[in-house]
């Protein structure tokens, strides 16, 4: 870079930043190249959850009834205000990219919190939801309970089993965003960012997005479809 | 230096039309639109996270490669429920002469024999 801001002199003589890699002629071209990589990883994110989603979209074609039943299982309340806390997430997590490619060192580290802060929140709500469906005995399995024909209740259990594989496949990403963004936030406590190089803050932000968009998909999927049908 | 600077407002305004887009999801869910239903809440989902991936992850502001890279994302998930459904939903659309009707027809959880109802 051309900027002298934090400038040293390397083994091969002349000044570059210090984030700045030896194979990478460029700030540019090094985040253009890592943002391309976790674009790339998150491509491959969407077809680990998109095998689940198949299998959810083939028994919904198969088990309706089921379906309709189960979304009604599941609390409205609880899905929606996880939606909103996610989608609020996202927009703090937003500002605080932002905040770090203008150079707002303490505002980067508030939103990264507060970001956190509601990914927690998430994961609190989710525990009690488990916790409910576990007294109700709706964990699929030799326990599970429902009261009706066998023949829905072994349906039941699939959009149950695809219920916990999704959610808690997504919960998992969920607690590896927050222990990332706890060292992206102390990385920006310790003002390791500035508006020439801000490349982990961006590419953590990609990843929590994609959690976030997956939440997207899965509330409506879950909690929302054919609940109609149910209410006559 | 790299990366587009969007306005906060921008970012609020997204944010707004993703609440405004949760509401309205929820609120649909409750109108019993018939076959409808399920098309109507994926076409939101699918609109917010549009929104998410435009403006939250910069992809309109983002190199022609990055954008192709996302694309592959949602071409291959077509292709994963597109050929899949292909196969499963056309069973037993034909039988050839001589064939077993039931080839291929769905998987049945349970006794391979329905049992004689229980109840009276």
């Amino acid at each position: 870079m051309s900027n002298g801001l934090a400038a040293h002199a390397d083994p091969h003589g002349h000044a570059h930043h210090p984030a700045l890699q030896h194979h990478f002629q460029t700030l540019d071209q090094q985040h253009e190249a890592a943002t391309l990589g976790m674009w790339v990883f998150l491509v491959t994110e969407v077809m680990f959850f998109g095998g689940l989603l198949m299998a959810y979209l083939l028994y919904r074609v198969w088990y309706p009834e089921a379906w309709s039943e189960g979304s009604l299982e599941l609390d409205i309340r609880l899905g929606g205000f996880n939606t909103v806390v996610l989608i609020a997430s996202s927009l703090t997590m937003a500002l605080g990219v932002r905040a770090a490619q203008t150079g707002a060192q303490r505002t980067t580290v508030r939103w990264l919190l507060l970001t956190m802060a509601l990914g927690l929140t998430f994961l609190v709500v989710k525990f009690f939801e488990y916790k409910e469906k576990w007294d109700l005995n709706h964990i699929p399995g030799p326990n599970f309970v429902f009261e009706g024909p066998q023949e829905m209740s072994d349906h039941l259990q699939i959009f149950f089993s695809l219920y916990f594989g999704l959610t808690g496949l997504h919960a998992l990403h969920m607690v590896i965003g927050v222990s990332i963004l706890s060292v992206i936030t102390w990385m920006a406590h310790r003002r390791r960012f500035t508006p020439e190089w801000y490349t982990p803050v961006e590419i953590s932000g990609l990843y929590w997005h994609f959690v976030d968009i997956v939440w997207i998909f899965l509330f409506p999927l879950l909690y929302l479809v054919d609940r109609a049908h149910q209410l006559g | 230096m790299a990366g587009h600077v969007s306005p906060t407002k921008v970012y609020y305004t997204i944010f707004g039309s993703l609440m405004v887009l949760t509401a309205v999801t929820v609120t649909v869910a409750f109108i019993n639109l018939g076959g409808l239903n399920f098309p109507v809440a994926l076409g939101i989902a699918i609109l917010k996270a549009t929104l998410v991936i435009l403006f939250f992850m910069h992809v309109k502001y983002s190199s022609r490669l990055t954008k192709l890279i996302c694309g592959t994302a949602f071409f291959f998930l077509l292709v994963l429920f597109g050929l899949t459904l292909s196969d499963y939903l056309s069973r037993g659309w034909f039988t050839a002469p001589g064939g077993t009707t039931g080839a291929g027809t769905r998987v049945t959880i349970g006794p391979a024999t329905p049992a004689p109802p229980a109840e009276p």
